[in-house]
């Protein structure tokens, strides 16, 4: 990879764990590619995320920078991590810039339990979980849909669940987007998708989707006051927390309008460096037509994390014996990392409308923002960043200099360092499931070899990525979780 | 019979193949093949259900891109999985593919599980004819 071995070291620094390649690094580039990472992160991508990163900003219509955050690495279109927006009336939407797993996103519940009590139902627990929420290839969810009713899980997303009873009303509110995006339109989605999703409600998929309990440890509070306000009580509190998307049928949206979009872009004039960045017009047929089915994926994926929330709380309520409520088992919040949004933001002094990609980056809209939850909006919106299954997550909160540096954007996760088949030669499935087991991590897994793909060492270092939002000031980092219970797919 | 190889240099998070045939009824049937290996176990499948499939395409490569496509599809559809094939490709613009598949369903008591593919990417897409065969690259989306 001459071309990115290049770039690498044309990206200069431009502020504390900022770089940036100038458009002048790749014909065709109209803006210039920023990379928010310490020194030590930049080192650790691979030559894909220059590559890839440069290649989007050569997209039309985009606007001040094609951006990636400090857990990005080589993906495929975009790189995961790839942030970038563009002009409403005259740019684009692409599904490469949004991913196969439309609104892939991550929540978290908190519950009223301690580690204390937890601890010697663990395994109990776990394999509760485990069977009622149905993961790894071939599953099938616990939810029957009928035709009308899929529709109306495209249209009204997590609402349609409570509606259902699998939920709370408050749940919705805790929500990015209330759990429904608008400008979903069923007309637009094939009925492959409908037939390859039907089955799939309350699924949780395989590969780095996870349902994991948490506890918070001693010292793991950044900022007490904020803990407060998202139900984080103190050490040794349980969390839960999911992984997962629009399974087969947002992946099927986005193969049906990614084979489209490579057709149709000539009549467009648009020519791209990188197939998988096929694009058309937002306004364009072709382009609103993409917006539809997109968001009916966003938002049944929303439903998804729903149907498995109440999953959680029916089980959680066997085994503790107590009803959920009683349990304490709140949503704190739920974000999407896989989506494209229309959003309006400042540009040069103007108020712009924009369609603001994010691939394996996360929205994080600061403190006041009208989006923002109302008993949130004073510390911002919540954030989760995934890590791996063997070291932990985090909560943040978004930042007004987030609304103006990247769009209100920030990670999502610890991002890869290793190939999933180097990560199994280091170590036998059976190996680290016996291994975390000691370390006390209980992990039930579909697939033993998707376990070794996800061992700890094939991620970056998450205290390190999340140090960085918070030095560039993304979004301001809240507390840690540690896992001690793991449902993978 | 054609053979198949993962890439680890290319997109971590997901999986490159690099298939060859020595014609291409050859490469279509080995990169279903290697789909169904990155699946599954193919010696823990039944194999009990037999389909024929039947495509066209503008080109090639598209018909690979379908193909492989189409064999995700079934695994959400129908939950099955097809580690044998036979495979004719015919014409020249449009393209066709006729293929018998033999395979079975992802039973959860037998079957050894391996990823759960999302899509077929466009990423580093290739389909050339090579001295002694056709070649392609595939990024798997898992």
């Amino acid at each position: 990879m001459r071309i990115a071995d290049t770039l690498r070291i044309e990206a200069r620094p431009v502020g504390d764990c900022i770089w940036e390649i100038p458009p002048t690094a790749k014909p065709g580039m109209h803006v210039p590619a920023r990379i928010y990472a310490s020194e030590a992160l930049l080192a650790q991508m691979d030559a894909g995320v220059f590559e890839q990163v440069t290649n989007v900003a050569c997209l039309p219509g985009i606007v001040r920078a094609a951006l990636c955050m400090p857990d990005g690495h080589w993906g495929y279109g975009f790189p995961i991590g790839g942030v970038a927006a563009f002009r409403a009336d005259a740019g684009v939407i692409s599904p490469g810039g949004i991913g196969f797993d439309i609104n892939c996103g991550m929540r978290v519940i908190r519950t009223g339990l301690t580690e204390d009590e937890v601890r010697p139902r663990l395994r109990e627990l776990i394999d509760a979980l485990f069977g009622a929420v149905p993961s790894g290839v071939g599953a099938k969810g616990f939810v029957h849909l009928t035709d009308v009713a899929f529709r109306k899980v495209m249209v009204e997303g997590a609402g349609w669940c409570v509606a259902q009873g699998y939920g709370w009303p408050e749940d919705l509110e805790h929500t990015e987007g209330r759990g429904c995006l608008p400008g979903a339109d069923p007309a637009h989605v094939s009925a492959r998708a409908m037939a390859r999703g039907m089955n799939q409600l309350g699924t949780l998929g395989s590969g780095n989707h996870y349902l994991e309990i948490q506890v918070v440890r001693p010292g793991a509070i950044h900022d007490a006051r904020a803990a407060k306000v998202l139900g984080v009580e103190g050490p040794g509190q349980i969390f839960v927390m999911l992984h997962c998307g629009s399974r087969g049928f947002g992946h099927q949206i986005g193969t049906d309008y990614l084979r489209l979009f490579d057709d149709i872009m000539p009549r467009y004039g648009i020519a791209v460096r990188d197939r998988e960045l096929a694009c058309a017009p937002f306004r364009s047929k072709e382009g609103q037509a993409y917006w539809g089915a997109m968001n009916a994926a966003a938002n049944s994926a929303f439903a998804n994390r729903q149907v498995i929330t109440h999953r959680v709380r029916e089980v959680f309520s066997k085994v503790f014996g107590k009803d959920a409520r009683e349990l304490g088992l709140s949503v704190i919040y739920d974000v999407c990392h896989n989506t494209a949004k229309l959003e309006r933001h400042a540009v040069d002094g103007a108020d712009v409308e924009l369609v603001v990609h994010r691939k394996g980056a996360t929205r994080a809209f600061g403190p006041g923002a009208s989006d923002v939850p109302a008993d949130y909006r004073e510390i911002g919106q919540p954030v989760i960043i995934g890590g791996s299954m063997e070291t932990g997550s985090a909560l943040l909160v978004g930042t007004a200099h987030a609304m103006t540096e990247t769009w209100g954007s920030t990670a999502h996760g610890a991002g890869r360092t290793m190939s999933r088949a180097e990560a199994k030669r280091r170590v036998w499935g059976e190996t680290l499931l016996k291994e975390m087991d000691a370390r006390g991590i209980v992990v039930r897994a579909a697939s033993k070899s998707g376990v070794a793909e996800e061992a700890g060492f094939a991620y970056k270092d998450l205290d390190a990525v999340v140090d960085v939002l918070d030095r560039v000031g993304l979004s301001r980092k809240v507390v840690s979780l540690t896992p001690i219970g793991n449902i993978k797919g | 019979m054609g053979a198949y190889r993962f890439l680890e240099e290319v997109a971590l998070a997901d999986c490159a193949m690099e298939i060859e045939g020595r014609d291409l009824d050859d490469l279509f049937e080995t990169a279903a093949q290697a789909l169904a290996r990155l699946m599954v176990d193919p010696a823990t499948v039944a194999l009990t259900v037999e389909r024929t499939v039947t495509l066209e395409a503008a080109r090639l490569d598209l018909l690979l891109y379908d193909w492989l496509s189409e064999l995700i599809f079934l695994k959400d559809r129908d939950r099955e999985v097809f580690p044998q094939s036979r495979v004719r490709v015919t014409g020249e613009g449009p393209v066709r593919l006729t293929a018998e598949l033999r395979g079975g369903p992802i039973d959860p008591d037998r079957t050894a599980l391996g990823a759960d593919p999302k899509a077929v990417t466009f990423h580093q897409f290739a389909l050339e004819p090579v001295d002694g065969g056709w070649r392609a690259r595939v990024v798997i989306d898992i």
